[in-house]
């Protein structure tokens, strides 16, 4: 390099560091590859869709991939906090990922948002989680909710089939707690994996003890084989899935099989059909217009907008602690942090948040609906 | 559990067992001719599905991009080899010919026509003529250069090119699984049991290639060719037979028989992109059932797999893939006890 050249460079290398250094930095790491793919994928795009500006300050999205693996989640979070010193953290997809990053993000005194399901992730018993945040909602509230239409269907005995992993695991214990509470019989328990080209063993355990419903906690596609293969073997009782399956994939594939399927699921995906007075609506309409004029016509599903609710958070929390610190100091993030736990009435698409020390996801009954798969569409239960 | 739960149990572990049984077939061909472990067999299930159901939903297969692109980094190897030696100008008219031109005339076809709305046989035809020659085309790039390397090495190289495929799987076909639509609707009942017209497809289609591949090594020059690799790779090499053209067919055959794989089970099953990997590793549990090298205990042992399956994940579905995997450790104990060690020649 040329010799009169080179403090030239220097100046404007400092002087790009130095207006970086009053933009707030938003690190991701999301599951973009690997089997969680099918959720990562539409945060992914939605990321690309946020505000590039919170209240005058210039935000700066750094998305990383971690293949859905713990560990690559772990060193994306280490990377965000010490190289490119962001201000908070969003991600990881999925709960093993989100839970290994609480300690590196407390360790670090960054907020960190969860875009993963599992209610351990800010279980307040771990000092750590005073750190964390999450957008989805509780498994224990989906599962109550589909107890609840079960019981009103007058359902007495139910068949569960779930993926052999932490998603099916996780919910066999909640769903399972709350049916034995209102006297549902839970009648079989079986597993499957993801990849399975064939679940014919569990279809027949299932058909020979007879439940009046089958609930399967699978998500994305991989959740239409149970279904499939118990119609074609003759069942006719009712069918439950978890809100995994709310995407329009599952419909292509699952076809005429799902008709009449229940499943519970954040307001977000029947958004068209919430009455006006909701205010979720208009939220989420908003979400669904921008991701779909970008994506095309029925391409959005409820994990993209975990993600948007996480811009909505940030939206409503970065004005609030940049009267009180400047952006990428230790005292902006704790400032982000206690003006994240403040939050109150905050409408984002899946439901309304009131944050408190107590609860860092904030969701009360407006955060669920149930849904009918119906002519190919997802209808809103009244 | 009753008689009738069980037949349906049975005849569910003979089709997966079918499926199986034609990859093991692979595994087992692959490895006598050219000692790669082949563990990129799966994708090729995945590839075929997913092409054919990328087909009907009106989509340009990504199989597409990856026969253009490699063809023509192969087409610059050869081309580069043919500037440095003298001759060998007909070698190198059929190898651009096949690397450029080929993938050129099939693009032309699926951009310009709509293969979507051709019968279900042509577009399975279609399928096939897109993803089988990218078994060549994977032993011309990264096995040929490597043939006599340890089967150590080929088979870190195998684990390489399995991931490396199962990315470009992800970018080519999504997160997402598909099904194509079944080759009959029809069904019939046998006593209480229901037997749909895709699970006789697939036993037929798996007994039909079985026998063929039986025909082909034991009456056509090919066939033997490959035996004799299969045998003595130098001895083999003494008599005139190129065993790269050896390793191109034996991977041809591979390519084809994965592809046909993914095609039949696609109506039954969702396939992702992924799914190749676990269908493939049951293939390889059969293989080695039938020490890599016999092919009718390979055949056997898929089908034993797939029964065990079946049953299993009817008696204890969260411990399914622990019994079926559990059962090398028998196997190999069995085998390493019966069968002498044979040092692996030095070449």
């Amino acid at each position: 390099m040329n010799k009169k050249l080179k403090p030239l460079v220097g100046c404007v290398i400092m002087a790009l560091a130095g207006t970086s250094q009053a933009d707030i930095n938003v690190g991701v790491t999301l599951s973009a590859t690997g089997p969680a793919a099918s959720l990562g994928i539409p945060e992914k795009n939605t990321f690309a869709l946020m505000p590039t500006s919170i209240g005058g300050q210039k935000i700066n999205y750094i998305v990383l991939d971690d293949a859905s693996d713990t560990t690559s989640a772990v060193k994306n979070t280490r990377k965000l906090i010490t190289e490119n010193q962001v201000d908070v953290v969003v991600g990881s997809t999925i709960t093993p990922n989100s839970l290994a990053m609480i300690d590196v993000a407390a360790e670090a005194e960054t907020p960190m948002i969860s875009m993963a399901a599992s209610a351990r992730i800010v279980d307040m018993a771990n000092p750590k989680v005073k750190w964390v945040f999450k957008t989805p909602q509780n498994d224990v509230q989906m599962s109550t909710a589909i107890v609840e239409h079960m019981l009103n269907n007058k359902i007495q005995t139910v068949a569960f089939i779930g993926f052999s992993d932490a998603y099916g695991e996780g919910w066999y214990q909640e769903f399972a707690k709350i049916a034995e509470a209102r006297k549902l019989k839970i009648v079989a328990n079986e597993r499957y994996n993801r990849a399975d080209t064939s679940v014919t063993g569990q279809a027949l355990k299932i058909i020979s003890t007879k439940p009046d419903a089958v609930l399967v906690a699978g998500s994305g596609t991989p959740a239409a084989l149970p279904q499939k293969t118990l119609k074609e073997k003759g069942y006719k009782g009712a069918f439950y899935q978890t809100h995994g399956v709310a995407n329009m994939d599952f419909l292509r594939v699952c076809g005429k099989d799902c008709e009449g399927t229940f499943l519970p699921a954040g307001p977000v995906l029947v958004a068209g059909q919430l009455p006006d007075s909701n205010p979720i609506k208009k939220v989420a309409m908003d979400y669904t217009t921008k991701y779909e004029a970008a994506h095309g016509k029925g391409t959005t599903s409820t994990f993209g907008a975990h993600a948007w609710d996480a811009g909505i958070l940030l939206q409503n929390a970065i004005p609030v602690a940049l009267k009180k610190a400047q952006p990428g100091s230790k005292e902006f993030r704790a400032a982000l942090r206690d003006a994240l736990e403040g939050l109150k009435n905050v409408t984002v698409s899946h439901g309304i948040v009131n944050m408190s020390a107590q609860d860092h996801l904030g969701f009360d009954q407006r955060a669920r609906v149930m849904v009918e798969i119906k002519d190919g569409g997802w209808k809103l239960v009244q | 559990m009753d008689l009738q739960i069980a037949l349906l149990l049975a005849q569910d572990g003979v089709v997966n067992g079918a499926i199986y049984a034609l990859l093991a077939l692979a595994l087992v061909l692959v490895f006598a001719v050219t000692r790669v472990i082949f563990i990129p067999q799966g994708e090729f299930v995945a590839f075929g599905a997913l092409t054919l159901a990328s087909f009907q939903t009106a989509k340009v297969p990504g199989t597409l991009w990856l026969l253009i692109g490699m063809g023509a980094v192969i087409s610059i190897i050869e081309l580069a080899a043919a500037s440095r030696r003298r001759g060998g100008r007909r070698r190198l008219t059929l190898a651009l010919g096949w690397n450029l031109a080929y993938p050129a005339v099939l693009a032309a076809i699926v951009l310009l026509a709509k293969p979507g709305q051709w019968p279900l046989a042509v577009q399975v035809v279609l399928a096939m003529a897109l993803v089988v020659p990218l078994g060549p085309m994977i032993y011309r790039l990264v096995y040929q250069p490597l043939a006599s390397a340890s089967v150590l090495v080929l088979l870190i190289v195998s684990v390489a090119v399995h991931l490396a495929l199962v990315g470009l799987g992800l970018l080519f076909f999504g997160a997402e699984g598909s099904r194509t639509p079944a080759f009959s609707e029809a069904s019939f009942s046998l006593g209480d049991v229901t037997v749909t017209g895709q699970t006789l497809w697939v036993i037929g289609a798996s007994l039909l290639l079985i026998v063929g591949l039986y025909i082909f090594f034991e009456r056509s020059l090919w066939g033997k060719a490959l035996r004799a690799t299969a045998i003595n790779r130098v001895g083999a090499q003494l008599m005139g037979i190129s065993t790269t053209q050896a390793g191109k067919l034996c991977f041809l055959l591979a390519a084809a028989i994965g592809a046909m794989s993914g095609i039949l089970v696609a109506p039954i099953t969702t396939i992702y992109y992924d799914t190749g990997f676990l269908v493939g590793l049951k293939g390889f549990v059969a293989a080695i059932v039938g020490g890599m090298i016999s092919y009718p205990l390979a055949a056997a042992g898929a089908i034993l797999v797939g029964l065990l399956e079946s049953f299993s994940s009817f008696w204890a579905s969260a411990f399914k893939e622990v019994i079926v995997f559990t059962m090398i450790i028998p196997v190999l104990l069995w085998r390493s006890m019966t069968t002498r060690h044979v040092e692996e020649e030095e070449e």
